[in-house]
């Protein structure tokens, strides 16, 4: 978890010229951290790249529009962090 | 090309999903009303067209690949650069180059030549979702079939 979060956190202050301080475990990446729906993309793709996996961004945000979770289970950074550790472990051998 | 109507892939000459690679040949028309303003006594290509002719192309990649279960919409340029101007009466040749397929997203990186020179290139981004409405896909699958994008691709998997 610890270094996925480094990684995200150094994507990030990348992508989004956000300074590294600002950003913790609870930071909402959109709330918090305002970082919109097109520079996203970039830190999506740049985390995929990253651990070689596919978030699944649509089903996401799918789940989010229609209420079924709060945006914070996918958008907190511990959060965040955590299913990208998930998508990880599940990636074929 | 047509200009006017957006129609800026005139033939797909190469298409392989499975290698994220497609090719497609473009003319430029001799005349048209962008010409009389893009420039009085010097016509070139706007460049926004010449980004928007390699977004089509990738675009055509990114919507085959999915079976057109998806449409592609334009949703950042990267690092375009404009090499060479394009003048009425051209040929060019475009290709696209599959960079990423995420989740409601896809990225391409684009290329235009001419004469075997490199005249544009660019890294795009799309969105990718369901089509809006049924009269965008059927118009779709129309413009599809008319550029040349094989049968095979056109149908949802």
């Amino acid at each position: 978890m610890s270094s996925t979060f480094e990684t995200v956190v150094g994507i990030i202050c990348e992508t989004c010229d956000i300074p590294r301080e600002t950003i913790t475990p609870e930071s909402h990446a959109i709330n918090d951290l305002g970082i919109d729906s097109l520079d996203f993309l970039d830190v999506a793709f740049a985390i995929d790249k990253a651990f070689g996996i596919k978030m699944p961004l649509e089903q996401w945000t799918q789940e989010v529009n229609e209420g079924k979770v709060s945006s914070d289970q996918y958008f907190v950074l511990q959060h965040l962090c955590a299913n990208i550790d998930k998508l990880v472990a599940a990636k074929p051998a | 090309m047509r200009l006017e109507y957006f129609q800026m892939v005139d033939r797909i000459t190469a298409l392989d999903p499975a290698a994220g690679l497609v090719r497609a040949d473009c003319h430029v028309p001799e005349a048209s009303p962008v010409f009389e303003g893009h420039f009085p006594g010097h016509p070139i290509l706007p460049g926004v067209l010449m980004i928007e002719t390699m977004a089509q192309t990738g675009g055509w990649l990114v919507i085959a690949t999915l079976r057109f279960t998806r449409m592609a919409f334009l949703a950042q340029v990267k690092e375009a650069k404009l090499r060479a101007f394009v003048s009425p009466g051209q040929d060019l040749q475009t290709e696209a180059r599959l960079l990423h397929d995420g989740s409601g997203y896809a990225m391409v990186e684009g290329r235009m030549m001419s004469a075997g020179k490199a005249v544009a290139s660019a890294e795009i981004t799309y969105r990718v979702v369901p089509f809006p409405n049924e009269t965008l896909r059927t118009q779709m699958l129309a413009t599809a079939r008319r550029v040349g994008v094989p049968e095979e691709y056109l149908h949802g998997e």
